[in-house]
C-alpha cells in the first residue's frame, strides 16, 4: 500500500468504462457545442446521450460476463470495485439515464429550451451515479456524490425563465452542500476512528480490533448516515424534495427520482454492509426509527397534496423507506430485495413524470390533480399508462411494485423484523389512499368547465412511457429472471 | 387423479373473454355477448369439474386436480392449483355468480368496461379458491380489490367514491397483517428445514412447527385480514355503505361471492394452518360470530333501504357460517361449507329482485315501497322463496345447513351455540316484517303501477329457485362429495392441535 503512492496503481479499464463512456460523452458534447457554429441540434445531443446509455449497457453485459469469468475484483488502488451489484446498478442507471433524455427531449422542444444544456448535465450526473455505485472507498463515494449533485442542482434551474425553479435550485443546492459537508465529516470521523477511508479496510480494521471507545466511530456512521439519509429523502432530512420536486422542470424531476435513489441507496448499502457489517447492531436501530418515520409519515403527508409532482416527491419519500428495509435486513437476501426494488422502481417512476411531462402542457404548469378528471375517457391509453404505474407504486400484486415490496418485506421477516415489515405495511395502506384518489379522477366523469382538451403525447415520450408499462406488467407477471438477477449480483457481496 | 388443465382452464377463461370483450367493444352489444357465453362456458366446466372430482386421489389426501410449477424459487412463488370439498362448491358459486350478475344485473353505461371487470373478477377469485400455495391465494385475494374498486367506484350510486376508497382500504389494511404472517411461516418453515427453498406450499406449512404464542398472534393476523372480508363483527362497518353504493352486479359479487372468500380463508389457512392456536382462540371468535348474528339480524329489522337490509342480514349469516367454521367438529364444519354455497345464491336472489325493484323506481328505500304482492305477484313470490330459504324453512336449502352448523357447534360448544339459535327466529322477524312491509298492504301511486318481473327477469332467477329447492331436498350429492375432505381436514387439525 505505501509503496503505491509513487507509481500509479494499476487500473482496470473495463471496470470504470462506463464512467468513461458517460463523462466523455459528457465533455464530447460540451466541446461540440462550444466548436459547432450554432446551436448544437436537439436530436445530436440527445441522441449522444442515448448512445452512451445503449454503449454503457453493452458494457455492462461483458463486465457480468467478466465476473462470471474472473470474480469480483477491485481496481485503483482498491479504490473502486467491480461486482454484480455495481454492474446491475449501473444498468439500471444507464436505462433510466436513456428514458430520461428522450423525456427531455420532447419537453424540451414543447418549451422551446434549446441546446444541449440538459443532456451534458444529465450525462456527468449520472458519471457521479454510476461512481457511487462502483466507489469502495469513503473518498471516492464522496466524490461521485459531489458529481452527481453538482449537476442536479444545474438540471434543476435548467429552464432558467422560471422563478421557482431557480427558487427550487438555490435550495437544493444549500441544503445539499450542508449534507455533503456533514458526510465528509463523517468520513473524517470515521477515518479517525480506523484509520483508513477504503471500505474493505475499515472492515478488516473493525473485524481484528476491538473498539474500546467507540465514540468517534459511532458519530462518522451516524454523520454519514445523516449524509445519506438526505440524499435518498429519508424522513426527518426530507424537507428539501416537495419544494425542489415541484419546482424543477418535470423531466428533470423524473431524471433525478430515478438516478439519485439509484447512486445513493448502492453507496448506502455499500458502506453500511461493507464497511460497518460488524457493526450491524449499532446501526440497525437508527434505520429502524428512520424507516418507520419515512414510511408513515412520508405517505400520512402525502394525503392533503394537490399537486401531482409534490404528491409523487412524497410517494418517493415512502418508497425510499421501503427499500431502506432491505438495507435494514443487512443480509444477502436484503441487500438483493433492494437492488430489485431500485431496477423495478427506476423505470417505473421515469415514464411516471414522463405522464406528468406531457401533463403539464406548455409552461409545465398543470399539475393539480384536478387536471386529470377524465383523462383515462379522454385518452384511455395514456390514463390507464398512469393508473398501471400508480398500482404498481402503491403495491398491486401483477404489477412489479408488488414483488418490490414483497422481496424487501420478506427479507426483513427472515431478518426478524416482523414489526417493521407490519409498520410498513400499514403505510402502504395509508399510501394505497393517494395513489386511488388520483386513479379515480381519472377516471371520472370529465369536467365540462375545465379545458378537457387532449394532450399531445411526442414520440420519443410515448415510448418511454410505454417501455415502463411494459417493464412494469412484465416484472410483475414474470419477475423470476430479475428477482434471480438481483440474488446473483449480490452473492460475493454480503459478508 | 385429473388433470390440472381444468382448473387452469376455470382461471384463464374469465381473463381472456375480458381481453376478447375489450377487443369487441367497438360493436355495439357484443362485449357483452362475449362475457354472457364466457360465463355459460364457465358454469358448464364448473360442473363437469365438480362432478370429475374424486375425493380419493393417491398422494394427495382428498385433494384432486393438483398440480405444481415453481415461479420463481428466490421469492417462494409458485402457480399451485388443486381441488378439494373445501372449494368444489366455492368454485360452482364463482362461475354462476358471474352468469346471474351478467344476466340479470346488465348496466348499459360503459358496458365493454363493466363486463371485462366481471370477468377479470371472476377469473382472480376463481384463482384464490383453487390455490394450493399460501402466497398464490395471497396474490389471487389481494388482487380482486382492483376490478371490485373499479366496479364500484365507476357505475356505484352517488357516493360511490367514498364506498369504493372505505372498502379498499379496509381490506388492504387488513391484509397486511395476512401477508407478514404469510412470510413469517414461510420463513419459519425454511429455518427449519435449511435444505429446502422458500416455499409456501399449503402441505409444506401445515407442518410448520411453533410455538403456542406465536401461532396463536399469526391467527390474530389472519382473523384480521379474512374477518374485514367475510366479515366477522367488528370489522363489518365498510359493508352496508359498499352494498349499498355498489351496482347490483357489484352487490352480488361483493356479498355472494368475495365475503365466502373470508370465510373460506378462515377456514381453509386461519384454522387449517393454525391448528394449535384453535383451542385458546375458539371461544373468542365463536363469541365474535355470537354478537354478529344477533347485532345483524337487529340491524336488519332497522334497515331503512333494501340494500342495506341485505347487507346486515348477510352480516348474521356470514356470522353463522363463521360459528360453524370455528365449531371444530365435522358437522359444523361441513354446514359452514354448505351454508357458504347456499347463502351466496340466496343472496344473488335478493340482489337480483332489489336490482329488478331499483330498475323500476330508481330508489331502493324501503319506505318507498308497499303492497308489491297485488300488482307483481310473480316478483314477491320468488322473493318469497329466497325468504324462507333464509329463514331456514326445512325443505330448502338454508335449513340443512344451518341445522348442521347448530347441531356440530352444539357438541362443542353448548352455550354459544344455544345463543345463536336465537338468530334463526330473529331472521324470521327482520325478514317476514320486512317481506310485510315492502309486498303486503295496499298499492297506491308508482307502487300500483309497477311491473311484474319480465320472463327474461323470471328465468334468471329459475336456477336459484331451483339450487334452493333441490339443495333443500336432496343434498346426498352434495355432501358425499365434501364430507370426506371436511372429515379429513378437521381431523387433522384436530390430531396437530392436540399432539404438536
Amino acid at each position: 500500500m505505501i509503496g503505491a503512492t509513487l507509481a500509479l496503481p494499476s487500473i482496470h479499464y473495463l471496470v470504470i468504462l462506463p464512467l468513461l463512456i458517460f463523462f466523455g460523452a459528457s465533455l464530447f458534447l460540451l466541446i461540440a457545442s462550444a466548436m459547432w457554429r450554432r446551436t448544437v441540434p436537439m436530436v445530436f445531443s440527445t441522441g449522444v446521450t442515448v448512445a452512451a446509455s445503449i454503449a454503457t449497457l453493452v458494457v455492462t453485459y461483458f463486465q457480468w460476463r467478466c465476473l462470471d469469468k474472473s470474480g469480483v475484483s477491485t481496481s485503483i488502488a482498491h479504490a473502486v470495485v467491480l461486482d454484480g451489484f455495481s454492474v446491475v446498478a449501473t444498468a439500471v442507471i444507464a436505462i433510466s439515464v436513456g428514458l430520461a433524455a428522450l423525456v427531455a427531449h420532447d419537453w424540451a422542444v414543447r418549451e422551446n429550451v434549446r441546446g444541449p444544456e440538459y443532456q451534458i448535465l444529465a450525462l456527468a450526473s449520472s458519471a457521479g451515479a454510476i461512481l457511487m455505485t462502483q466507489a469502495n472507498d469513503l473518498i471516492v463515494i464522496f466524490l461521485g456524490l459531489e458529481i452527481l449533485s453538482l449537476g442536479l442542482y444545474v438540471l434543476v434551474a435548467v429552464d432558467r425563465r422560471k422563478g421557482e425553479s431557480a427558487e427550487a435550485s438555490l435550495k437544493y443546492f444549500i441544503l445539499g452542500g450542508f449534507a455533503s459537508a456533514i458526510f465528509i465529516y463523517g468520513a473524517a470521523l470515521l477515518y479517525g476512528a480506523t484509520g483508513s477511508t477504503n471500505l474493505s479496510t475499515i472492515s478488516y480494521f473493525l473485524g481484528s480490533n476491538v473498539v474500546l471507545k467507540p465514540g468517534l466511530l459511532v458519530a462518522g456512521g451516524a454523520l454519514l448516515l445523516v449524509g445519506f439519509a438526505f440524499k435518498i429523502a429519508a424522513i426527518p432530512f426530507h424537507m428539501w424534495s416537495p419544494d425542489v420536486y415541484e419546482g424543477a422542470p418535470t423531466p428533470v424531476t423524473g431524471f433525478m427520482a430515478s438516478i439519485v435513489k439509484v447512486g445513493a441507496f448502492a453507496a448506502l448499502i455499500r458502506v453500511l454492509i461493507s464497511g460497518l457489517g460488524t457493526e450491524l447492531a449499532t446501526w440497525r436501530p437508527i434505520l429502524w426509527v428512520l424507516i418507520v418515520l419515512t414510511t408513515v409519515i412520508g405517505a400520512t403527508l402525502a394525503i392533503p397534496q394537490r399537486n401531482a409532482k409534490r404528491l409523487l416527491a412524497y410517494s418517493s419519500i415512502n418508497h425510499a423507506g421501503f427499500i431502506l428495509i432491505g438495507v435494514w435486513a443487512g443480509t444477502a437476501r436484503g441487500s438483493a430485495a433492494t437492488l430489485f426494488y431500485l431496477a423495478t422502481y427506476a423505470p417505473t417512476v421515469v415514464a411516471t413524470f414522463a405522464i406528468l411531462t406531457v401533463m403539464g402542457g406548455l409552461g409545465d404548469e398543470r399539475h393539480s390533480l384536478e387536471s386529470y378528471r377524465g383523462l383515462a375517457r379522454r385518452q384511455p391509453w395514456l390514463g390507464a399508462s398512469l393508473a398501471v404505474l400508480l398500482l404498481s407504486q402503491l403495491g398491486a400484486p401483477l404489477t412489479a411494485g408488488f414483488y418490490a415490496k414483497y422481496s424487501v418485506l420478506a427479507a426483513a421477516i427472515d431478518a426478524n423484523g416482523v414489526a417493521l415489515a407490519l409498520i410498513a405495511l400499514l403505510s402502504a395502506a395509508i399510501a394505497a389512499s393517494f395513489y386511488l384518489r388520483w386513479t379515480v379522477v381519472l377516471y371520472a366523469e370529465p369536467d365540462d368547465e375545465l379545458d378537457a382538451a387532449r394532450v399531445v403525447v411526442p414520440r420519443a415520450t410515448a415510448i418511454v412511457i410505454g417501455a415502463g408499462v411494459v417493464l412494469t406488467l412484465v416484472f410483475g407477471v414474470w419477475p423470476g429472471p430479475l428477482v434471480t438477477l438481483a440474488q446473483h449480483a449480490t452473492l460475493y457481496f454480503t459478508p | 387423479m385429473h388433470s390440472s388443465l381444468w382448473l387452469s382452464a376455470l382461471i384463464a377463461l374469465p381473463l381472456l373473454g375480458a381481453l376478447v370483450a375489450m377487443l369487441v367493444r367497438k360493436m355495439p352489444g357484443a362485449s357483452y355477448a362475449v362475457a354472457v357465453a364466457v360465463g355459460a362456458i364457465e358454469v358448464v366446466v364448473s360442473v363437469i369439474v365438480a362432478f370429475l372430482y374424486s375425493s380419493h386421489v393417491a398422494n394427495a389426501g382428498t385433494f384432486d386436480f393438483v398440480s405444481r410449477h415453481v415461479v420463481s424459487a428466490p421469492l417462494g412463488l409458485a402457480y399451485d392449483v388443486a381441488l378439494d370439498g373445501l372449494s368444489l362448491l366455492m368454485v360452482v358459486l364463482t362461475a354462476l355468480v358471474l352468469l346471474l350478475s351478467l344476466l340479470g344485473g346488465r348496466d348499459k353505461r360503459r358496458e365493454p368496461a363493466f363486463v371485462s371487470w366481471l370477468l377479470i373478477l371472476t377469473g382472480l377469485t376463481m384463482g384464490s379458491f383453487v390455490s394450493h400455495d399460501v402466497l398464490e391465494f395471497f396474490i389471487f385475494f389481494e388482487l380482486t380489490l382492483v376490478p371490485c374498486y373499479f366496479i364500484i367506484s365507476g357505475w356505484g350510486g352517488a357516493e360511490r367514491a367514498r364506498a369504493a376508497l372505505k372498502f379498499f382500504l379496509y381490506t388492504f389494511t387488513a391484509s397486511a397483517f395476512l401477508l407478514v404472517g404469510i412470510l413469517y411461516m414461510g420463513f419459519a418453515y425454511q429455518h427449519q428445514h435449511p435444505t429446502l427453498g422458500l416455499t409456501f406450499a399449503y402441505g409444506a406449512l401445515s407442518t410448520t412447527t411453533m410455538s403456542h404464542s406465536v401461532a396463536v398472534w399469526l391467527f390474530i393476523g389472519f382473523a384480521l385480514a379474512f374477518g374485514a372480508k367475510a366479515p366477522i363483527w367488528p370489522l363489518h362497518t365498510w359493508s352496508p355503505l359498499t352494498y349499498a353504493e355498489a351496482p347490483t352486479a357489484g352487490s352480488i359479487e361483493l356479498s355472494a361471492l368475495l365475503a365466502k372468500l373470508g370465510s373460506y380463508g378462515l377456514l381453509r389457512f386461519a384454522v387449517g394452518l393454525l391448528p394449535l392456536a384453535q383451542v385458546s382462540v375458539r371461544p373468542y371468535v365463536l363469541t365474535l360470530a355470537v354478537i354478529g348474528i344477533l347485532y345483524g339480524s337487529l340491524l336488519a329489522c332497522v334497515a331503512k333501504d333494501l340494500k342495506r337490509f341485505v347487507a346486515y342480514s348477510s352480516l348474521a349469516q356470514m356470522s353463522f357460517i363463521t360459528l360453524g367454521v370455528m365449531s371444530g367438529s365435522t358437522i359444523g364444519v361441513t354446514g359452514a361449507v354448505l351454508l357458504m354455497f347456499n347463502h351466496g345464491i340466496i343472496t344473488i336472489g335478493f340482489f337480483l329482485i332489489i336490482g329488478f325493484l331499483e330498475r323500476r323506481r330508481k330508489s331502493i328505500q324501503i319506505a318507498d315501497y308497499t303492497g308489491l304482492q297485488g300488482p307483481a305477484p310473480v316478483m314477491s313470490a320468488l322473493f318469497t322463496v329466497a325468504m324462507l330459504a333464509s329463514i331456514g324453512l326445512p325443505g330448502l336449502s338454508g335449513f340443512i345447513s344451518e341445522y348442521l352448523i347448530l347441531i356440530g357447534t352444539f357438541t362443542t360448544h353448548a352455550w354459544w351455540s344455544a345463543v345463536a339459535a336465537l338468530g334463526v327466529l330473529a331472521s324470521a322477524v327482520y325478514l317476514l316484517w320486512a317481506y310485510q312491509r315492502v309486498f303486503h298492504g295496499r298499492a297506491e301511486g308508482a307502487n300500483a303501477e309497477i311491473a311484474d318481473a319480465s320472463s327474461a327477469e323470471r328465468w334468471v332467477l329459475v336456477p336459484v329457485v331451483v339450487l334452493i329447492v333441490v339443495l333443500g331436498v336432496f343434498p346426498k350429492p352434495v355432501l358425499d362429495r365434501i364430507t370426506p375432505s371436511v372429515h379429513n381436514f378437521v381431523t387433522q387439525v384436530a390430531t396437530a392441535g392436540a399432539f404438536k
